[in-house]
């Protein structure tokens, strides 16, 4: 007996709320007013022109930070849903409905500025370049204007969540990472 | 000119910048080819709500304007400066509800290239959050499509 296949619409609700989640109610992406583009498992990271992006005022050019932010974030946003993706794909759905997976954390993020960001829109994709079971090496290219001419590149390494560890647990060497706890308790 | 006329000029030209002004960003002090930058904590600037640690972008953006205030302030450095690269290592999370604090110092500085140093803290700071380390141009670069 053949399996019906799962009529587009469905497939394409249940990716759209999956990215949604993942990326939605992040408030530094609204903050700098970043959104994701998708067609089926590709993500366009964009990064709409404002004035508040504005680094240096008499070029005009973007902020380098607001560049190596825009990149870091497509890298950041592209391992959890290369992650996300075969589990959903798989039957099993997103891991919970409307619960974001943890995120994985930045060790280190080196960005080339090979031109200054004009006043205008910018894209950005990456590319995991390895991924482990627990780090993570991605690419990243940032475009303006033209698709072959890259204003940014950047390249960095990533601490991956265990997404079976459960809330809290995701990180094994969290005492490392997570904030110093207050002074008058003991370590 | 005093020390705090410097400062107030300086600091005027950091708020010059739209996108250091909506970060909030402060100049704490600027002597020649080292400067220290704060960023306040904001709800807005969180990175995971779940964790309410500030963004590493955020954090991008305190180091890379911190750099080049440090750049700016040294005395070969009459013209702008832009960033050619950096690379940040991110040591812990800022803890939420702490200003991070940013200090930069230039290690070297040739007719057209600046080699920058910096390191970020919170109020902790035997235990920094971020090491930046970058390279700046003493010059504006050329804008795309602009002749040569």
């Amino acid at each position: 007996m053949s399996r019906r296949p799962e009529p587009v619409q469905v497939v394409k609700e249940r990716r759209d709320a999956a990215l949604d989640t993942l990326v939605g109610g992040l408030p530094y992406l609204a903050f700098l007013g970043i959104r994701f583009e998708r067609r089926g498992d590709e993500l366009t990271a964009v990064l709409p022109f404002r004035d508040e992006n504005i680094g240096n005022p008499l070029l005009p050019a973007l902020h380098g930070g607001v560049t190596a932010a825009f990149l870091e974030t497509a890298a950041v946003v592209e391992l959890a849903w290369s992650q996300l993706w075969p589990q959903m794909e798989g039957g099993a759905g997103a891991a919970a409905p409307g619960v974001r997976p943890p995120l994985p954390r930045t060790i280190d993020f080196t960005v080339d500025f090979l031109r200054s960001g004009l006043p205008r829109d910018a894209y950005a994709r990456a590319v995991v370049v390895r991924q482990g079971r627990r780090y993570a090496s991605v690419r990243v290219e940032g475009w303006q204007d033209n698709r072959a001419r890259l204003f940014a590149q950047a390249s960095g390494h990533f601490m991956m969540p265990d997404l079976s560890a459960g809330p809290g647990a995701a990180f094994a060497d969290d005492e490392a990472m997570d904030p110093a706890p207050p002074a008058s308790e003991p370590r | 000119m005093s020390d705090d006329q410097y400062l107030r000029i300086a600091q005027q030209f950091i708020e010059a910048l739209p996108h250091a002004r909506v970060l909030g960003l402060r100049l704490l002090s600027v002597s020649p080819g080292h400067a220290e930058i704060e960023l306040p904590w904001a709800a807005h600037l969180v990175g995971d709500p779940a964790t309410g640690v500030l963004h590493g972008g955020a954090v991008s953006t305190l180091m890379d304007t911190c750099g080049g205030a440090a750049v700016m302030a040294h005395p070969a450095a009459n013209a702008g400066a832009a960033t050619l690269d950096l690379r940040i290592d991110y040591m812990r999370a800022a803890t939420p509800g702490q200003a991070v604090r940013a200090r930069a110092e230039c290690l070297r500085v040739t007719r057209s290239v600046a080699f920058v140093r910096a390191t970020a803290s919170d109020d902790d700071v035997e235990r920094p959050v971020a090491l930046m380390q970058g390279a700046f141009t003493l010059h504006a670069p050329r804008l795309a499509g602009e002749a040569t």
